[in-house]
C-alpha cells in the first residue's frame, strides 16, 4: 500500500485529497490529510465582515464536509517533518510514514514580529485591528459601529502576503461605507504600503492608483514598518518616517507553518522552496508544496492554489508512474477586487503577463471587464463564495483554464 | 543594453542603473558603485551584506531581500538602514551587482 500524506486541509490540501482520491487506486493508495484546525474558513469573505456585509455563518463550514471518503482524516497539531526518514510526527506522540508528501499548510498572520502589534487580538488596544482572521474581523466590525471620523489607515507590513488585493479593497469599503453613514467627510484615509505604488504590476498600480486618487485616499508608498508607537498612536518606518492613526488596520507579517521552518523545509520566512512550474521541493523529490505554504513568485491567493492544484495532479499522475512531469504551472493568478457602491474590478495575471486591461471570456456568464470597475464584477465575487463551496473546494470542474490566456486582453504598448 | 563607465570599467546596466551582468562585477568594483551612491567607504558591516547577497545569489538565482539578509546573515534591519541609508534594499543590491530585489505579487 503506498501512502500519499497531505499536511493542511485549507484551499489547497482539500483540493488536492478530492482530485486524487478520485484518480488513485483505493487498493493501492492510502490518502491521508492532517490539519489541527476543524474549521474551514472562506477566507475571501473576512473583508466583508467589518461592514456588516457578510456575518460568521458566511464563512465557516466543517472541513469534514470537504473531505471525501476513502481519505482518513486526522484533527492534530503537526510537530515535525522528518524528511530523511519520509515521516512526520503529529499531536500525542504519533508518526506517520508517507511515499509522498504535501505540504499545503499555508501562510499566516505572525504580528508578533511587529513591535506594539504583540497585542492585536482580544486584549488588544481598541484602535489597532487586522481582519486577517474572523476574530480579527468581527472585532473590527463592532469598533467601527462606533467610529466617528479621524484617520483611518490601512497599512500593509511587508511583502509577501496573503490576497495582495484585499487591503486595497478594504479601503475602496472603507471610503463607500464611511459615505453611508455620513462620515467620510471627517475621516482622512490613507493607504500605507511597502510597495512603490499601489500594487506591484505598473499597469494595474497606475489604474489602481488613480483609484485611490478619484476616492481622495492618500496613498503613502515605500513604507517600511518597524514599529507601532501604542502611545502616541503612530506607527513608525525603519527610515523613521511615521504616519499617525486613530484607527490602524493592519496587515501584518505573513508567515509560512513554523514545523515547516523547524524541520529545516523552510526559506526566511517558513515557505517552501519548491520548482516554480512543478511544485516539487528543491530538497526531496517526494515532497511537494502547494497554496500559500510553497515560495513562488505569484500572488499567496486561493485562485492560484486552484490553478496550481489542477495541474499539478496530472502531473503527480505522471510522476508516480516514473514519467516526466509536464503541465508547467504560468503562475496564473485571478482576483476579484471589491470597489465599493457595488461595483469591482477584475484582474488576470501569470509569473510574465502583468494584469492588463481588456475583457475576460467566461463562458455562459462571462464577460467580466478587465482592469476596470464594473458592476457585474461585483456580482462575479458575490457568486463566486457559492462555487467555493460547492465546485472548487470538492474538486469538480471549474469554467476557467488553469493555464493564463491572452484572449481577450489588450496588450500593454 | 545601456553602459556605463564605473571606476574605469565599462559595465552593462538597466534603465535604473542596475548591473544586468552579474560576472561583470568583482569585489574592486564595489567601492566605485558605492560612491555613485553617495556611500565613500564600505565597512566591514557593509562588506557582510555584499559578500552574502552575492553567495546567496549563486546559490538561489536572484536577490535577497531585506527579509531574507536579516535572518540569514544576522544583520538587523535597523542595521541595513544605517549601512544603506534610505533605500537599503535597492542600495544593497547595486553595490553588489545584481538587480533589485524583486518585490512578490
Amino acid at each position: 500500500m503506498k501512502k500519499l500524506l497531505v499536511l493542511g486541509a485549507g484551499t489547497a490540501g482539500t483540493m488536492v485529497v478530492n482530485k486524487l482520491r478520485h484518480r488513485l487506486d483505493a487498493d493501492e493508495w492510502q490518502i491521508t490529510v492532517v490539519d489541527q484546525n476543524p474549521t474551514h474558513y472562506y477566507q475571501p469573505g473576512f473583508l466583508f465582515i467589518p461592514f456588516g456585509m457578510y456575518g460568521r455563518h458566511d464563512v465557516v463550514k466543517p472541513k469534514r464536509d470537504f473531505i471525501p471518503p476513502g481519505v482518513e482524516m486526522i484533527q492534530a497539531e503537526i510537530e515535525e517533518i522528518e524528511a530523511d526518514n519520509n515521516r512526520v510526527k503529529i499531536e500525542g506522540d504519533r508518526w506517520l510514514d508517507y511515499d509522498f508528501l504535501v505540504i499545503a499548510t499555508g501562510t499566516h498572520i505572525a504580528p508578533d514580529e511587529t513591535p506594539g502589534l504583540e497585542a492585536l487580538g482580544d486584549e488588544g488596544p481598541d484602535n489597532v485591528h487586522t481582519f486577517y482572521t474572523l476574530e480579527g474581523a468581527m472585532k473590527l466590525e463592532k469598533r467601527l459601529r462606533t467610529f466617528r471620523g479621524g484617520n483611518l489607515v490601512m497599512h500593509i507590513t511587508e511583502m509577501p502576503f496573503k490576497c495582495p488585493v484585499a487591503p486595497l479593497e478594504f479601503i475602496f469599503l472603507a471610503d463607500w461605507w464611511l459615505q453611508e453613514q455620513g462620515l467620510r467627510e471627517d475621516t482622512n484615509l490613507t493607504f500605507v504600503t511597502p510597495l512603490p505604488g499601489a500594487f506591484t504590476k505598473p499597469v494595474a498600480s497606475k489604474a489602481l492608483g488613480g483609484m485611490l486618487e478619484e476616492k481622495k485616499i492618500e496613498l503613502y508608498a515605500d513604507f517600511n514598518i518597524e514599529r507601532v508607537d501604542l502611545d502616541a498612536n503612530k506607527i513608525v518606518a525603519y527610515s523613521e518616517e511615521e504616519v499617525d492613526y486613530d484607527l490602524l488596520v493592519t496587515v501584518p507579517l505573513n508567515m509560512g507553518a513554523a514545523v515547516v521552518g523547524r524541520s529545516g523545509l523552510g526559506d526566511e520566512l517558513n515557505y517552501v522552496p519548491v520548482d516554480k512550474h512543478t511544485f516539487l521541493s528543491n530538497q526531496h523529490d517526494n515532497i511537494f508544496a502547494l497554496g500559500d505554504a510553497a515560495a513562488l513568485p505569484t500572488s499567496k491567493a486561493g485562485s492560484v492554489a486552484h490553478f496550481a492544484v489542477e495541474l499539478w495532479t496530472e502531473n503527480f499522475l505522471r510522476f508516480i508512474d516514473g514519467l516526466e512531469m509536464l503541465e508547467h504551472f504560468d503562475g496564473h493568478a485571478n482576483c476579484y477586487i471589491e470597489s465599493g457602491h457595488g461595483k469591482g474590478l477584475l484582474i488576470d495575471f501569470n509569473y510574465d503577463t502583468e494584469p492588463l486591461p481588456g475583457k475576460y471570456p467566461l463562458p455562459g456568464i462571462g464577460p467580466f471587464s478587465l482592469l476596470e470597475e464594473t458592476e457585474m464584477n461585483h456580482w462575479g465575487k458575490l457568486m463566486f463564495r457559492w462555487m467555493y463551496w460547492n465546485i472548487l473546494l470538492k474538486g469538480k470542474e471549474m469554467p476557467v483554464p488553469a493555464l493564463m490566456s491572452m484572449a481577450g486582453k489588450w496588450s500593454a504598448g | 543594453m545601456a553602459t556605463e563607465l564605473i571606476g574605469g570599467v565599462e559595465i552593462h546596466v538597466d534603465e535604473e542603473g542596475f548591473m544586468t551582468d552579474p560576472g561583470e562585477w568583482n569585489e574592486e568594483l564595489a567601492p566605485a558603485l558605492a560612491k555613485e551612491i553617495g556611500i565613500d567607504e564600505l565597512t566591514d558591516g557593509h562588506w557582510k551584506v555584499i559578500r552574502f547577497l552575492r553567495d546567496d545569489f549563486a546559490k538561489e538565482g536572484q536577490t535577497a531581500t531585506l527579509r531574507r539578509v536579516s535572518t540569514m546573515a544576522n544583520v538587523p534591519t535597523k542595521d541595513l538602514y544605517q549601512l544603506f541609508p534610505k533605500k537599503p534594499a535597492k542600495k544593497m543590491s547595486y553595490i553588489a551587482g545584481l538587480k533589485k530585489p524583486v518585490g512578490c505579487v
